[in-house]
């Protein structure tokens, strides 16, 4: 049918009904409804990336808020003199600490007034703020005799509490009075705080120090963890870079296509999704119930994560491993390498940052894993210290950053939240640098054939 | 000889077998490198091969035989009367293993003799007090049998150990001379090499098999001995989860389908949040997105999936807990009792989940071709129409394997419930309530010093072994739908 045989009549215009706007400029019903539907289909999709990156800015804010005063700690410092007579007297006494908190007393009562301010206290306010002074004090001097007579600094660390003051943990509005602080205690914190005796300063005990008692938040550190976490790494750096490694190798360049084959590649990707659990269970039962390996080490956690990272480094070699072109390996080839030589005088070097960029990011998720952790005991044991040797550093309990974290965020006194947020701080900066490490690496060496 | 220096010590006889074997290799051509078969290298590799790789396999082996024939025989030697009322055999060895080392760490320490730990028949009564003067923790009175039994243990383990040194020191040293012996100047020193090189190439993947293996056996074994001890049916079809640790989990119940409840509860919640918004932002990302909104945008979403679960569960306790506290608890709605709840966990979950569900529908999105989009337009379709009646359909089984791994995910993830979804086992409908997975429970009844034998440690097992069916079923079903839409528009 053309044109030409469309008749007048027939076309509806000349059949006297309404005319539809045939205008280009004006959209019709359909159209605008199309158009809003699309706009608002739009919208629903970029309303869904904000509301994941509205998360991911949820998530940071609560973590840095909440993790940063775990870097600071609450001192209170102190300066005074102690004399040879001061000394004996107070060694005379029948209850020594005492007397020697009376001396820190003084000493704190006559900066305060250096400084023009006046609020009245007694021992049992400063015994709340400071805690028990007399036995650290005593103990200095008794340690060092020859600093009697010379003016001598006391740090020392404010109440859980206090300190919760100072970082805003606690407020006035929150606080109830108690054998622990009193609200007029806080008057004393204010003047003492502008006098400059008590002062915040950076806590490098959380970073280098162990794990404390359940008692004792202020005292807890993460270093000791960190030591353990780093051997559990050198465990799987060690084991799963060359087994992971071969194993790809075998795969990609050896294995005949047969059902053998599939096998193990059906196996491969499904232990990559296996929950992380299964993986603690299994080291419960092999590692520990059967070959009886020591509980808590970080060569049990560390044999564990092994084999949980293993198919992620596979499937990313293998993937670099692929992506080396067959050119290379026929160049090899034609001037009488063998099949070996190709791939490990060749290919692999050539593969080689695309494996060590799989294997720092596997690295970076064995390092922040919990749940297998949690079933070889690496969460009853408190690490109190650092390992004697390298050695005992694999076969000596310890704990691991992400199970101390565990351990923390489950005790039931708030000071401990503070603790794991800063530990989760301190898992991300070590993961974060991994991966920026990881993409520094493909950047500089990625090869694009 | 500590296990240290045995392998240091086969390790060097390799060293020096590869410089031997490369030198003997050398001389038998005069010195000329071009008369020899392979590159000289070759012949010392094949030396230090034979030597190691033998002794070390007889090394693995013999570590993982001996506590078997330890154990038999010392089993042996146990009568059956002594096993108390309530204990097991499971137990009184564990007992032996526990003086044995009681003994050999007071020898180490010097506090009684080796003389005496071998033969203290006649003065046993004060080997306990003695065992704990020297530090060492033994955990009741010491009997005879157990004393005779620990003694025998240790006798044998150092025996054994003994013996093992010597016999992997032979090896090696007989592999060595084996390779010296084989090296001249027309042996196929490469080949042979390669060829050791290729089995350690297929055993390394074998691993991947073995792991699934003990991970299979682990469970199976500890399942079976559960289901030994409590009735299978009253563990799937129990209504009730109440272990008692008192009386050795005699009166516990341990039925699974409340922790199945929760489990499933959880997963949905965690799921109805990242399904649809990792969907919708994937569908953005590769539809609508300029390229620089999308290089900003992915890698943001994706540090979602990068961050470790412990994180995301101290989120949920401390921020996600409370907060919806604030609005859903006695101040507001009073429907939510506590922090750890359902939708607590599930909420911080679908969080986890939104990279996980984007990047994979991404991927399969980007898989239709653009052909089906040209055509779509090409009759007049705006975007939104393309998506719905084009894309999505023709995405539609690569993004149901999607949602299935993603609900795997949800199933075997722990952390995050064993901080935000609390410890009670319940099977009600209200997500503001407390409830437990199996995940959790698996953590609570492994944690601490979990006795082997009793049912309340042994169901962690058949929990786990419920788990990795459940999971590895939902994997299969997903992977080969995935892999089969792939393969469709390749």
């Amino acid at each position: 049918m053309t044109d030409t045989t469309l008749s007048p009549e027939t076309s509806p215009a000349a059949a006297g009904e309404p005319v539809k706007s045939k205008s280009l400029y004006a959209l019709d019903d359909l159209t605008r409804k199309r158009n809003a539907s699309e706009k608002r289909f739009k919208l629903y999709g970029l309303g869904a990336v904000l509301i994941g990156v509205f998360f991911l800015v949820v998530l940071a804010t609560a973590i840095i808020s909440q993790g940063i005063p775990a870097f600071t700690r609450t001192i209170v410092e102190v300066e005074f003199t102690l004399t040879q007579e001061q000394y004996d007297a107070a060694e005379k006494e029948l209850f020594k600490t005492k007397a020697y908190e009376q001396f820190f007393i003084g000493a704190l009562q006559g900066q305060l007034e250096e400084s023009g301010m006046s609020v009245p206290f007694d021992a049992a306010a400063i015994e709340r703020i400071v805690g028990k002074t007399g036995g650290t004090i005593r103990e200095y001097f008794k340690a060092n005799p020859g600093a009697l007579g010379a003016p001598a600094a006391f740090e020392l660390a404010a109440s859980s509490r206090v300190d919760g003051y100072s970082n805003g943990r606690v407020t006035r509005e929150t606080l109830t009075d108690s054998r622990f602080l009193e609200k007029s205690d806080l008057d004393i914190v204010d003047a003492l705080v502008e006098a400059g005796i008590i002062k915040t300063v950076f806590n490098w005990n959380f970073i280098t120090g162990a794990d404390s008692g359940v008692d004792n938040p202020g005292g807890a550190g993460i270093g000791a963890s960190v030591i353990g976490s780093f051997f559990m790494m050198l465990v799987v750096l060690f084991l799963s870079l060359p087994i992971g490694v071969a194993a790809s190798i075998y795969l990609e360049e050896f294995a005949p296509q047969n059902r053998f084959t599939d096998m193990i590649e059906v196996n491969i990707s499904n232990l990559a999704a296996v929950p992380s659990i299964v993986f603690g269970i299994l080291g419960l039962a092999v590692f520990i119930q059967f070959m009886h390996l020591p509980q808590s080490a970080p060569l049990v956690g560390g044999l564990v994560l092994t084999l949980m990272t293993l198919p992620t480094i596979i499937i990313s070699t293998r993937a670099s491993l692929k992506a080396v072109p067959p050119s290379i390996r026929d160049a090899a080839l034609g001037v009488g390498a063998s099949k070996m030589q190709s791939i490990f005088h060749h290919v692999l070097p050539l593969a080689m940052p695309g494996i060590l960029t799989g294997t720092i990011i596997g690295l970076a998720q064995a390092l922040g894993e919990t749940a297998p952790l949690l079933l070889i005991g690496m969460v009853g044991f408190v690490a109190r210290g650092y390992p004697d040797g390298f050695i005992t550093g694999f076969i000596e309990p310890n704990s691991a950053m992400p199970a101390q974290i565990y351990t923390w965020a489950a005790r039931a006194d708030y000071a401990f939240y503070e603790k794991a947020w800063g530990g989760i701080i301190v898992l991300l900066v070590f993961l974060l640098t991994m991966n920026i490490l990881a993409v520094i690496l493909r950047r500089r060496f990625e090869r694009r054939w | 000889m500590s296990l240290f220096w045995l392998v240091v010590i086969v390790l060097a006889i390799a060293l020096v077998g590869y410089v031997v074997g490369r030198a003997r290799a050398l001389a038998s051509a005069g010195g000329d490198m071009r008369d020899l078969h392979s590159l000289p290298s070759y012949y010392g590799a094949n030396v230090a091969m034979k030597a190691a790789v033998p002794a070390f396999l007889i090394l693995v082996l013999w570590l993982l035989v001996q506590p078997f024939v330890i154990h038999s025989n010392i089993s042996d030697m146990i009568p059956e009367g002594t096993i108390g009322e309530g204990s097991s055999l499971g137990l009184v060895m564990a007992e032996v293993r526990r003086t044995a080392e009681g003994l050999e760490n007071a020898v180490a320490a010097g506090q009684i003799s080796d003389d005496f730990a071998r033969n203290a028949r006649s003065d046993f009564t004060d080997i306990t007090t003695r065992l704990k003067e020297a530090g060492q923790i033994v955990t009741s009175q010491i009997t005879q049998p157990i004393m005779r039994a620990a003694q025998s243990y240790r006798i044998m383990l150092s025996t054994g150990n003994f013996y093992m040194s010597i016999v992997v020191l032979l090896a090696a040293i007989a592999g060595a001379l084996w390779g010296i012996r084989e090296t001249k100047a027309d042996f196929r020193a490469r080949n042979t090499v390669e060829r050791g090189i290729q089995v350690i190439l297929f055993s390394a993947a074998l691993i991947a098999v073995l792991t699934t293996l003990g991970i299979v056996l682990s469970l199976v074994f500890n399942t079976v001995e559960f289901f030994r001890l409590y009735p299978a049916m009253d563990f799937f079809f129990g209504l009730t989860w109440s272990p008692s640790f008192s009386g050795r989990g005699g009166s516990s119940e341990l039925g699974i389908l409340p922790l199945l409840w929760g489990t499933f509860y959880i997963s949905f919640v965690a799921l109805a949040v990242a399904v649809p918004v990792g969907l919708f932002a994937a569908v953005y990302l590769s539809e609508y997105a300029s390229s620089r909104v999308r290089a900003v945008a992915k890698p943001m979403l994706e540090i979602l999936a990068g961050i470790p679960t412990i994180v995301y569960g101290l989120f949920a306790l401390l921020t996600v807990g409370p907060m919806l506290l604030s609005v859903f608890g006695e101040d507001g709605l009073g429907i939510m009792k506590a922090g750890t709840a359902v939708m607590t966990a599930g909420l911080v979950m679908g969080i986890m989940l939104i990279p996980f569900v984007s990047s994979l529908s991404d991927d399969i999105i980007n898989a239709v071709p653009q052909a089906m989009r040209d055509g779509s337009y090409g009759l007049g379709a705006t975007k939104s129409e393309t998506v719905k009646q084009v894309i999505l359909p023709a995405a539609l089984p690569g993004i149901v394997g999607a949602i299935l791994l993603a609900a795997s995910r949800a199933i075997g993830e722990t952390m995050i419930v064993v901080l935000g979804a609390g410890a009670a086992a319940r099977l009600s409908l209200n997500p503001f309530e407390a409830m437990t997975t199996v995940t959790a429970k698996i953590v609570s009844q492994l944690t601490g010093d979990a006795d082997f034998a009793s049912p309340v440690a042994l169901v962690a097992f058949a929990l786990g072994m419920t788990l990795f069916v459940v999971t590895l079923g939902l994997n299969i079903v997903a992977l080969y739908i995935v892999r089969k839409y792939r393969e469709q528009y390749d």
